[in-house]
């Protein structure tokens, strides 16, 4: 919509018609994406942060689970002091003598691909639920959506914890658990706007051209349903990562043997009342780099796509 | 209205059906119910006993009215750790629960609307700027991090405020909370503010996006045409707008904050029922857990009625509406 | 002494500096309308009909703002008014009617309150004899047991009965000037007509100036005085009504008559007017109807002035102004 329509009430169509440039939907994307520099240094930031755990074996100073590399002697230094190896320990060591940077970009890596591969199977799931109950209607759509408006009422913090108290620990067992607490969201934004959606003429149209309810399903409906979705999935790896730090800093996440960036700072918590801030704190600015970044990314997605802001 | 206040509480009613019975399977059928109800240590007289007063040896169906029967009457079992009923354990730590839940979202609300509504109607200055990007950053902090990041800046650098703990308690007009004493209130103020800022945040953007998407309106618009003040327009006009999505997030956020008292009250060694949930969950004494989440299971159901019958007092429109199938 | 008539435009511009480039909405108009009397305004989407009533009421949205010209009110430069002062005048002297009556209403105030608030705000009356005068507003419009809706809600009423609550508001402080933005497209045509009739039945009681906007020429038929044809943020004729559908002498004005089906003989093909309107932002040289104009020639990549060519008034802005009556339906 051009500015003129936005603000005539009245006057809407001619601009439209009139319009000289002529945009792709995703070149339009972009140009409206990069109007917020935030966003970019966001953007920026994340595919940092994921190089970083990528290629952490490649970069990292030190490998911290080889423990014939570490030194019980090295233990505790401040960022900054010098490893018996002669290295730099630039974040400075934990209790068994880890350097904290090279243990930071491990837990990246298991923090990314605990949220990540749960936001993703959760979406899977979830939309395939939520497009089978708009699809159905009926008894099958109430039930669906009965589960899912009573699972939602509840904190996924609480969920998680009631599901690994009964599950037990251990990393699958997470993903379940965080798999089991996001899949609903995908399921009711999915079915909200697909029974919009189908609503909608262009589908009236895909009926009248007696095209099979597949087609229409997947080829027409599920594109049109995408935008809410693409924001929804920032959204919940974000929370996903948020999630997984929480439950391992309660000790009740990951095992020791996967840790990740909440099972670090946890670590840290004992040292912090005698000072020595950098086991938790460097850890948990990491973990907070990367949340805000897929954040700061996911903010602007919405804006561009969410049609009631008129732009 | 009266018609949808009863829709609602049959609603309600099945939920928590519905729930107890997720309850059930969870653990009493995916779980071993032996393991789970018993403690490890009876010995073979006490666990016969104890099997029998379940009803362990009565069909799945059985078992799970006895349950429903038992669970009405408030009984779910004993701890294993302290050896007292599980419910009374927990109704005990609820006080402490509640207080700081509901000073943190107090201090969320009084914050985060005026900080919101600035921002949406100044959406490019920098101020309003500042804000939005404060209200990201609220969002992205790992709450457990912040928390202890306050904790060493102020209580053990700073010494401002104590580490952790409930402080001195005092009883006005028949309630027991530790607001009404100086040392009370320096105990949860760092707690109630680190559980605040997530809430805030969320209020935060739930008002500038309701002030942005109010604004183009045509009838603020006329308003506007009418010659109102601007300040009755936004206070009256636009405020009353957004007040319906923030009184509903907020009653459902309600419920997220007693849940995120698990981190806090953790951290700040804060004698409420998270705290107590995580030990429970560590020693394995489910019987707790189990109290725990009927308690609060029941809470939120409470908590959503309330929520939806609020809603229905501040948007006409809803009441109206919802003699037909589609709510809200 | 001179005679000052209610309003007096004199060259408004209204430009909303966008992205792309300055958007002239609004780009040299004028009009005057006197008390009691009932200018039409009219023109297709995007003409800039609207931006010129909320330029009146000094409510453009940004990125638009009020560049040029002069808005007289009863002899006060509206655009160089200050804003609090704008605000007085707002709701009190000068009222507006929205086009959309499901939207003008605030859906979570009851209708008393959006009432009484437009009375309390410009006089000091009391809560109670402020309501009195909403019961009797009401009333007034033809909404039947007015005591009763007082305390209804918006979604409580239908289409017309909320543009009705909206005309009431408007007259509530008995204002010299309405500004009508097409108040009665979105109801029913029968509706269309009570509405039609009351509005103007109330404005020649109270001596109302009224400004109608509007895209439909039937309309402005029935209740106009004088009528402007806009077209592209520029009033291309202006003159008595008679006067302009009888004899019209733009091109654009023609077409627009022409374009009215109750023109025609049954089975005979619709006339209209070919292509569309340009984009403000790519207005062509000169008259901004050239391009869509089967008599443009050379002399039309100057801008034409406005001229008067007949009277009673009648102005055009036309090199090649038509002659000759032309019989209508409307």
């Amino acid at each position: 919509m051009t500015v003129v329509s936005s603000t005539q009430g009245s006057d809407t169509t001619s601009d439209e018609e009139g319009r000289v440039f002529v945009e792709t939907p995703l070149r339009r994307f972009i140009s409206d994406f990069s109007e917020s520099w935030l966003a970019l240094a966001g953007l920026v930031m994340f595919l940092t942060i994921v190089s970083l755990a990528v290629f952490a074996p490649l970069i990292a100073p030190q490998d911290p689970y080889d423990l014939s590399t570490l030194d019980l002697l090295d233990s505790k230094l401040k960022p900054g002091e010098l490893l018996s190896s002669g290295q730099v320990a630039w974040l400075g060591t934990d209790g068994l003598g880890r350097d904290i940077l090279s243990a930071i970009m491990y837990g990246l890596r298991i923090s990314l691909a605990v949220g990540a591969s749960s936001a993703f199977i959760a979406l899977f799931i979830g939309a395939s639920i939520g497009l089978a109950a708009a699809y159905a209607g009926g008894r099958v759509d109430a039930i669906i959506m009965r589960i899912v408006d009573i699972q939602l009422s509840f904190p996924s913090i609480l969920i998680g914890l009631v599901l690994i108290a009964v599950l037990g620990s251990g990393t699958e067992k997470i993903i379940v658990a965080l798999v089991a607490v996001q899949w609903a969201y995908y399921a009711r934004t999915v079915r909200g706007t697909a029974l919009v959606e189908r609503r909608k003429e262009y589908i009236e149209a895909a009926r009248c051209l007696a095209l099979s309810s597949r087609v229409i399903l997947f080829q027409h409906l599920l594109p049109n349903c995408l935008p809410p979705l693409i924001v929804l999935v920032t959204v919940q790896v974000a929370h996903s990562i948020a999630l997984e730090a929480s439950l391992s800093f309660l000790g009740v996440g990951l095992p020791v043997t996967e840790p990740s960036l909440g099972r670090l700072i946890a670590n840290g918590f004992e040292y912090m009342m005698s000072g020595k801030y950098w086991i938790s704190f460097f850890p948990g600015l990491a973990l907070l780099f990367l949340i805000l970044s897929i954040n700061l990314v996911g903010d602007q997605v919405r804006d561009v796509l969410n049609p009631r802001l008129q732009r | 209205m009266t018609v949808f206040v009863i829709r609602r509480l049959f609603q309600s009613i099945l939920t928590l059906f519905v729930t107890s019975l997720l309850i059930f399977f969870a653990v009493f059928a995916i779980g071993n119910p032996i393991d789970v109800l018993i403690d490890p240590a009876a010995d073979q007289i006490e666990f016969e006993r104890a099997m029998k007063a379940l009803g362990l040896d009565q069909p799945i169906w059985d078992q799970y009215f006895i349950f429903l029967k038992n669970a009405l009457q408030g009984d779910v079992g004993r701890s294993f750790v302290f050896n007292t009923p599980a419910l009374e354990l927990i109704l005990q730590r609820f006080p402490a629960t509640l207080e700081l839940a509901l000073t943190s979202l107090v201090i969320a609300n009084v914050i985060g609307i005026p900080l919101g509504l600035y921002a949406g109607l100044k959406p490019e200055s920098v101020g309003g700027r500042s804000i939005m990007a404060g209200s990201i950053l609220g969002f992205s902090l790992p709450g457990f991090w912040v928390k202890l990041t306050m904790i060493m800046l102020f209580a053990v650098e700073l010494g401002w405020f104590p580490a952790g703990g409930r402080g001195e308690t005092a009883t006005f007009l028949g309630i027991t909370s530790s607001l009404f004493t100086v040392d009370g209130l320096s105990h949860i103020a760092l707690p109630a503010t680190g559980l605040s800022l997530f809430t805030m945040a969320l209020v935060i953007r739930l008002t500038r996006s309701g002030v942005r998407e109010t604004l183009p309106m045509d009838y603020i618009k006329f308003a506007r045409a009418k010659g109102l003040r601007e300040s009755r327009v936004i206070s009256v006009h636009v405020l009353k707008n957004i007040l319906i999505p923030i009184v509903t997030v907020m009653g459902l956020e309600f419920g997220g904050t007693v849940a995120f008292t698990v981190i806090t009250e953790t951290i700040f060694s804060w004698p409420g029922m998270g705290k107590l949930l995580i030990e429970s969950i560590n020693f394995l004494d489910r019987p707790v857990v189990v109290a725990y989440i009927l308690l609060v299971a029941t809470m939120f159901i409470g908590i959503n009625l309330m929520v939806d019958l609020v809603y229905a007092v501040l948007d006409p429109r809803v009441r109206l509406s919802d003699t037909g199938s589609e709510s809200k | 002494m001179t005679h000052i008539p209610t309003l007096a435009v004199e060259g408004l511009q209204t430009w909303f500096h966008t992205k792309a480039g300055v958007l002239k909405a609004v780009n040299g108009v004028s009009f005057e309308v006197d008390r009691g009397k009932v200018l039409g305004l009219v023109g297709e989407s995007g003409s800039g009909k609207t931006v010129t009533g909320f330029s009146i009421i000094g409510l453009v949205d940004p990125p638009g703002r009020v560049e040029g010209g002069r808005i007289l009110f009863n002899g006060t430069d509206l655009a160089r008014l200050p804003a609090e002062e704008l605000r007085q005048l707002r709701g009190a002297r000068i009222a507006m009617i929205f086009q959309d009556p499901m939207m003008t209403l605030n859906p979570v105030l009851r209708i008393d309150t959006q009432m009484i608030e437009a009375i309390r705000t410009h006089s000091n009356v009391s809560y109670k004899k402020a309501r009195s005068q909403a019961r009797d507003a009401l009333g007034q419009v033809g909404i039947p047991s007015p005591d009763e809706r007082l305390a209804a809600y918006p979604h409580q009423f239908s289409g017309g009965m909320r543009q009705r609550v909206a005309i009431a508001i408007a007259l509530l402080n008995k204002p010299d000037l309405i500004i009508a933005d097409e108040p009665t497209t979105a109801l029913d045509v029968t509706i269309q007509a009570q509405i039609l009739f009351e509005v103007q039945k109330l404005c020649r009681q109270t001596g109302t100036a009224l400004i109608w906007i509007t895209h439909d020429l039937s309309v402005v038929a029935a209740i106009a005085d004088e009528v402007c044809v806009m077209y592209a943020g520029r009033i291309v004729e202006q003159g008595v009504i008679d006067e302009v559908l009888d004899r019209p002498t733009h091109p654009y004005t023609q077409g627009l008559i022409g374009s009215v089906p109750g023109h025609n003989r049954p089975g005979s093909p619709l006339q209209q007017i070919p292509g569309v309107m340009p984009s403000l932002l790519t207005l062509p040289k000169g008259c901004s109807f050239r391009l869509r104009c089967r008599y443009a020639d050379s002399a039309c990549q100057v801008e034409p002035e406005m001229h008067v060519v007949a009277n009673p008034y009648h102005a055009t802005k036309c090199w090649h102004p038509l002659s000759g009556e032309v019989s209508h339906g409307i």
